[in-house]
């Protein structure tokens, strides 16, 4: 029962791995790795868990010695937010190059690698 | 590669994945367990700066050199954006009209959150060193914020409202802004992105040194590319169009004059 949040990241970034290889459009190829790529996040988050911890925001009532989650993966996600954010408005820039230029979104259909 | 060979190919991968994964969760502290080392270091780092928000000291203290170059990802992302989303040849840019019908409802709304949106994203990157929030989080608000009067049916508004000029140089500057603070952090303390600045005390207003000043280059940054972006995609929805002369072509004319050239 203890490690069943890192299994749901796990199940999260295989269905968003099934999701791309099974995808027909660019756009929901661009979905599914975003999908994939959250599942980053719920096991980062997840490692940082402590039961009874807090957020890690200090002040009156949150001292030094009041135990909060781990700070340093929360950190972490949040790079990890933009990072991803940054990946998928370029990929879907390429998705609109690929649409205007050989007038298809099916993965399938771009097969030939152009130079 | 065929359908069914990828399928097979993916099947026997995940099965690896799986495997992979199975055997590391073993090895990992339980979920919820009270075995943080990290954390523990890094709580007395950011009581030793007089940093609130611990995850804002970690960020743009304790590691910023890192979210300098995260930074730097997403403004390269966003030129590469604005790159491939230049009108090509034979696509021409179109006035767009603010036709269409907007239900009453929307506009009130929007006109009631819009100020308000503006607001809640200054106090998100001013207190993003004492409260949850911080540069990030405040430039995406700000950015949306903006980007009501478009779902308020008011696409000249925002085209207005919003000199993309101002947001491309806006950009540029709180990366110079980011960049600066680590180098004076190099020269005026004890190496790049130290915390140089006084910091005052926990929960105050001007605490944490530099981390507010780190907050408030990275929300000029968020919010510049996020406009930046959004504005690439509405314009290519909305604004460019193929030139009319090239509407007779039959399809697959594009790849002959590729072939072509």
């Amino acid at each position: 029962m203890s490690y069943y949040a890192y299994v749901v990241a796990a199940a999260v970034m295989a269905l968003g791995l099934i999701g791309m290889a099974t995808s027909r459009n660019l756009v929901h190829t661009v979905v599914c790795l975003s999908v994939a790529q959250s599942s980053t996040y719920i096991l980062l988050i997840a490692i940082g868990f402590q039961y009874g911890g807090v957020a890690p925001i200090f002040g009156n009532q949150v001292g030094q010695q009041t135990p909060v989650v781990d700070p340093v993966v929360q950190a972490l996600t949040l790079t990890d937010v933009v990072v991803s954010a940054a990946v998928t408005s370029m990929l879907l820039a390429l998705a609109i190059q690929m649409a205007k230029r050989r007038k298809a979104v099916d993965p399938d259909a771009l097969g030939r690698l152009e130079g | 590669m065929t359908r069914r060979a990828r399928l097979t190919l993916l099947w026997i991968g995940l099965a690896g994945f799986g495997l992979a994964m199975a055997t590391a969760f073993t090895g990992l502290p339980g979920f919820g367990s009270t075995f943080h080392p990290y954390r523990d270091l890094a709580v007395v780092a950011t009581f030793a700066h007089a940093t609130a928000n611990s995850v804002s000291s970690i960020n743009f203290d304790q590691r910023g050199f890192d979210t300098f170059g995260e930074e730097t990802i997403l403004f390269c992302a966003v030129v590469g954006v604005a790159t491939l989303l230049r009108p090509v040849h034979r696509e021409r840019r179109r006035q767009v009209s603010s036709g269409g019908r907007v239900m009453e409802s929307t506009s009130l709304i929007v006109y009631v959150l819009f100020p308000l949106t503006l607001v809640l994203a200054a106090d998100v990157v001013a207190h993003g060193a004492i409260t949850p929030g911080g540069g990030f989080q405040g430039g995406v608000v700000l950015s949306t914020g903006i980007h009501l009067l478009y779902v308020g049916g008011r696409y000249t508004l925002l085209s207005r409202l919003r000199p993309l000029e101002w947001f491309e140089q806006g950009e540029a500057l709180g990366v110079v802004l980011f960049g600066a603070l680590g180098l004076a952090g190099g020269a005026l303390g004890a190496a790049l992105f130290a915390n140089f600045v006084p910091q005052g005390q926990l929960s105050d207003f001007l605490s944490a040194g530099t981390v507010p000043l780190f907050n408030i280059a990275v929300g000029m940054t968020v919010c510049s590319s996020v406009v930046i972006l959004l504005a690439g995609f509405l314009d290519q929805a909305l604004a460019i169009r193929s030139d009319p002369g090239t509407k007779g072509d039959p399809p697959g004319a594009d790849q002959k004059e590729e072939a072509a050239a």
